[in-house]
């Protein structure tokens, strides 16, 4: 099948239809990524026609529109599948049979990996880490996930859709009898393995929330100040410091964000929050409101947790019912807050604060430039605070229990406890709460990872250490984690898992900024030619340096970051890399390989070699 | 200066146009100067067709668009102390590595041969066939700057380098005064 | 100098700033060249080229956006800003299929000017993507050669905010990023030889592409002939 020539029919359309749709969101441009999601649902694609109408509805360009819909994972300019199925390509699922699972759809359906079936029915792709690295191999189908996947599976699940069933039957045929919790409980499994006092343990109902009534909201924000808490994605920045300067900001709006896009390969713990502790989430982000005088939020939920929208949905219509969301929240004049779920659709570096922001205003997911800080002036140029779900979480049980109480819980400069997001090669994968300060020795053996080789600490733009760091301790004056352990036994490849990770900053790099742009698809390359053999022992010093460039001159965290699994595995793991580069001999490049230059041509030619086939002439 | 041992230089173009060849006939009568210095041995200006001796310095114009060019080029490093890329082809590919870019198909080499030969606007070969005489030696799949060859101690940019910085070049090395380029003379065009 | 005037330092020599003036504007003022390429004058400041990196503070940062501070000290023309500012402009060298001797726009490039002010002289140890790239012919007075583009969005930005039009935007993600033009191809639009975005200044290399003229000055008397880029800002310090 030919790449790039649409494998079936573009749906036919009326301009009206999609009309209709615009018109749903009032034609608004900053909803642009619902507008997209939307259609490309209805019609499987975003056709030329589909960008020249929504761009005449929402008074933008037609480039504009289409910078959007190229800019998102999910949204495609080429028909998709009915149904459309998104195998997560994470590393550990790539350690989990990942190339069986992708063989057996293959089989099943058809067609090849990239591509979607000539009647329109299915498409298989591949789609970076979404957050099922406990129960991996895992996919997307449609809106709802599958999990644990075994070639087996994958035939029954084949068997079903092509009966007919929809993908939701595939979970359960009373799918639409069931509480959205329910659905999201059947399709993923929470794998809580250890709760602590904070955030998995019983939690009374808006008891934070109920106690910051009474509160003026410049109290609020001493008392989140003076326990400590830090942001829990990753970056570690002090929560009330970042609300004092959203409160001080002379505004006429002000806006409360929750940053639900975890996308780190290997984090997950986000996704347990959501399904289990959504009302402690809200009741945080009400909290935030009040502290900073917001009375509008959004809740950017990846594209990849598509299938806990519905539950978050009727949180929020519960909360409302119940008067804790909306007007005179709980009855209080003036305290008025409410929100929406903003879905994002397949872009890591939403995750970034002002590429979530940018996102939310219907553009394409690029970090802003910085100053100004989103606390100043962020959504729409109003000062708007994002914070992750677990800081929002912990906001709630502080103001419950007491700043004092979260400021004794922990280690050193880290206070409270973290969520630990446990895949890879051990025995109990999924989701820990523990107080910060443990060393990882203990930490693997609470989870069952002794024969560890490696392990990630904070997904690819964290730090990978080798057993002689085992003493170190997580937290944020050493192991620092957005919560993602990911651990490797003896027996895995440090290069490949190197390659993974850097092919997956290059699919993920917005491309705003030169050096992460393009120095990441040359840092892929260089660890290419290493794995296949192919580099030389400078190459080495080039890596480094080329590192060096992009980490000192990239615009955002991507960029700043993304260089990181070369850097500590050449320091944590240095004889993976120098056993492989081979030096030139006589100052004729090793690297060079004649043989597979020149195959092409012998094979196009039907002769052999003259200078480099020796057995030429016999 | 004139008592020391004269340095041999050989000469090569691999995939180029021969103009940086010519370039170097354009450091004019300081050519004069320059031979009381040099003496050249494998070079198509000599007709030397191999190295009679250890050189001092290789210059090589032209990038590596065939096997043919991978053996020069290793013959030189071989053969030379000193080996100097001359050239945008030489340094980067040049116009040759402009099939480069079309080469992203799973078949490149024969659609690239195809449109060369048979099915391109403005050919006329009524053979209608891809040339294929045992002679011919291989083409790479791409075309490769000298430096993934071979390694290369110096560049001398240009399309071609004008005879200015090719003497400069040069005479600084013999004279072991090359100290790099002053800005004015770095041209790519 | 005014109430709200303060001074920096940029490579020891003081410049003075207006409050709310980003390094490169007050730089520019006091005929400080940073060396830049998606920036340009009367164009909103982009900051994704990042060859106006300085190091202000100790900081790394674009000096395109970040604003001048009083008693900031900068450094702009050192030898490792000047490294990382090469690894850039070899970067976008590498990044798209940049081939000077048959490209109009030689001598009056501002890569290749970039580059020659950099002192690039070598092949770089970056490898060549050498993109597959279309050239759009369509319209009968400009041509776009996106081979040559450096995605500094520059006609982007001139076209929306100086032309009122958009006739020009970016598509698609990370490398695969690129310059798009508001229709079909650029016939279907409503460029015009007349616009601000597709004047002779706007695009810094030979992507955008006035028909007819391109070789009405003769290589060798262009406009980086007479002198290095950024000759004309530093000259304002001499005078």
């Amino acid at each position: 099948m030919d790449e790039g020539l649409p494998a079936c029919e573009v749906p036919l359309v009326s301009d009206a239809e999609i009309m209709a749709v615009c018109e749903g969101y009032g034609n608004d441009p900053h909803r642009m990524l619902d507008i997209l999601r939307d259609l490309q649902d209805r019609f499987r694609c975003i056709s030329p026609q589909i960008l020249t109408v929504v761009a005449k509805q929402t008074g933008s360009t037609r480039v504009a529109v289409e910078g959007v819909a190229t800019f998102y994972s999910f949204l495609s300019l080429t028909p998709k599948g009915r149904v459309t199925i998104r195998l997560c390509d994470d590393i550990v699922d790539r350690f989990s049979g990942l190339a069986e699972v992708t063989e057996a759809f293959e089989t099943e359906l058809g067609i090849k990996l990239g591509h979607t079936s000539r009647d329109g029915a299915f498409s298989l792709d591949y789609t970076p880490c979404i957050g099922l690295c406990d129960q991996a191999p895992a996919a997307m189908i449609n809106d709802i996930v599958v999990t644990n996947l075994t070639v087996e599976k994958v035939r029954g699940i084949m068997a079903a859709l092509k009966s007919g069933k929809s993908p939701e039957a595939l979970i359960s045929e009373r799918f639409g009898e069931l509480k959205p919790h329910e659905r999201a409980t059947r399709m993923v499994d929470n794998n809580i393995r250890h709760a602590g006092p904070v955030l998995l343990g019983p939690v009374p109902e808006d008891a934070g929330l109920r106690k910051a009534l009474d509160l003026a909201p410049a109290d609020i924000v001493d008392a989140v100040e003076a326990s400590g808490l830090r942001g829990c994605g990753g970056a570690g920045f002090v929560t009330g410091r970042k609300w004092r300067f959203a409160a001080q900001e002379p505004a006429e709006r002000r806006f409360i964000f929750c940053n639900a896009d975890e996308g780190e390969p290997g984090t997950f713990k986000d996704r347990v929050l959501l399904t289990e502790r959504p009302h402690l989430l809200i009741e945080g982000m009400t909290i935030a409101a009040k502290a900073v005088g917001a009375k509008e939020g959004v809740l950017y939920l990846r594209g990849e947790y598509v299938y806990l929208r519905e539950l978050l949905q009727s949180v929020i219509e519960e909360r409302r019912e119940r008067g804790l969301l909306g007007p005179a929240i709980l009855g209080v004049e003036g305290f008025d807050f409410d929100l929406r779920i903003q879905m994002g659709a397949g872009a890591y570096i939403c995750g970034e604060e002002g590429a979530l922001i940018s996102s939310c205003e219907g553009l394409p997911g690029e970090p802003k430039t910085r100053p100004p800080f989103p606390v100043t002036k962020g959504y729409l140029g109003f000062p708007t605070v994002v914070n992750n779900v677990e800081t929002f979480c912990n906001v709630a049980r502080i103001l419950d229990r007491g700043a004092e109480w979260f400021h004794a819980l922990g280690a050193g400069g880290s206070h409270g406890t973290k969520l630990f997001s446990v895949s890879g090669d051990c025995l109990n994968p999924g989701v820990y709460e523990l107080a910060y300060g443990m060393t990882m020795r203990d930490f693997l053996s609470l989870v069952g990872g002794e024969e560890a080789a490696a392990v990630q600490v904070g997904g690819p733009s964290g730090t990978m250490i080798a057993r002689d760091s085992f003493h170190r301790r997580l937290s944020f004056d050493d192991l620092t984690t957005g919560g993602a352990i990911t651990i490797f036994g003896p027996e895995r490849n440090i290069l490949e898992i190197v390659e993974y990770y850097i092919s997956f900053f290059v699919h993920e790099s917005c491309g705003y900024c030169t050096p992460c742009r393009v120095g990441n698809v040359f840092l892929q390359r260089a660890i290419g030619k290493f794995r296949k053999g192919l580099a030389n022992p400078k190459d080495i010093e080039y890596l480094k340096d080329l590192s060096a460039t992009i980490i000192e001159t990239s615009r955002c965290g991507l960029g700043t970051t993304s260089p990181r699994p070369i850097l500590e595995t050449m320091e944590n793991f240095p004889l993976v890399y120098s056993a492989l580069a081979k030096p030139s001999k006589d100052r004729i490049r090793a690297t060079f390989d004649i043989q597979a230059a020149i195959d092409d041509a012998r094979k196009l030619a039907k002769r052999r070699s003259y200078i480099f086939d020796r057995d030429f002439g016999q | 200066m004139s008592d020391l041992p004269k340095a041999r230089i050989a000469t090569a173009s691999l995939a180029g146009c021969f103009g940086c060849h010519m370039a170097i006939l354009d450091i004019d009568e300081r050519l004069i100067e320059l031979m009381k210095l040099v003496e050249v041995d494998r070079s198509p200006l000599t007709d030397i067709k191999r190295f009679t001796k250890r050189c001092d310095i290789g210059i090589i114009e032209g990038g590596c668009c065939n096997e043919e060019n991978v053996h020069v080029l290793r013959d030189f490093r071989r053969h030379c102390d000193v080996l100097i890329a001359i050239g945008q082809c030489a340094i980067m590919g040049g116009l040759p590595a402009m099939r480069n870019a079309i080469m992203h198909s799973d078949d490149p080499l024969r659609e690239c041969l195809e449109e060369a030969y048979i099915s391109g606007k403005y050919i006329r070969n009524t053979t209608h066939s891809i040339p294929n005489d045992p002679a011919l030696p291989l083409l790479l799949d791409e075309v490769y700057p000298c430096s993934e060859v071979v390694e290369i101690d110096y560049n001398i940019p240009g399309c071609a380098p004008t005879g200015d910085v090719i003497y400069d070049t040069l005479s600084g090395l013999l004279t072991g005064r090359f100290h790099g380029f002053e800005r004015e003379e770095i041209r790519f065009d | 100098m005014s109430g709200s005037d303060f001074t920096f330092e940029i490579d020891g020599v003081e410049i003075t700033a207006r409050s709310g003036q980003t390094i490169m504007e007050a730089a520019d003022e006091a005929g400080v060249y940073i060396p830049r390429l998606c920036d340009h004058e009367g164009l909103r400041h982009q900051g994704s080229c990042r060859v106006c990196t300085v190091k202000a503070g100790g900081r790394s940062v674009a000096a395109c956006t970040q604003p001048a501070a009083p008693g900031l000290k900068v450094e702009n023309e050192t030898p490792h800003i000047t490294k990382l500012r090469r690894d850039l402009v070899e970067m976008l060298f590498h990044e798209g299929n940049h081939l000077c001797p048959i490209c109009e726009a030689s001598g009056n490039c501002e890569l290749q000017a970039m580059a020659y002010r950099l002192d690039m002289t070598g092949p770089t140890r970056f490898p060549y993507l050498e993109p597959s790239r279309g050239v759009d012919a369509s319209h009968p007075d400009i041509a776009l050669d996106t081979n040559r583009c450096i995605s500094c969005g520059r006609c982007i930005r001139a076209s929306q905010d100086v032309d009122h039009k958009g006739v020009f935007g970016y598509v698609g993600r990370g490398i695969h990023r690129r310059l798009a033009v508001n229709g079909s191809d650029l016939a279907h639009t409503d460029a015009a030889i007349t616009d601000d975005a597709i004047s002779k200044d706007v695009c810094p290399v030979g992507c955008i592409i006035r028909k007819g003229v391109g070789f009405t000055t003769p290589i060798g008397e262009r406009e980086f002939d007479k002198g290095l880029i950024g000759h004309e800002i530093e000259g304002k310090r001499d005078e």
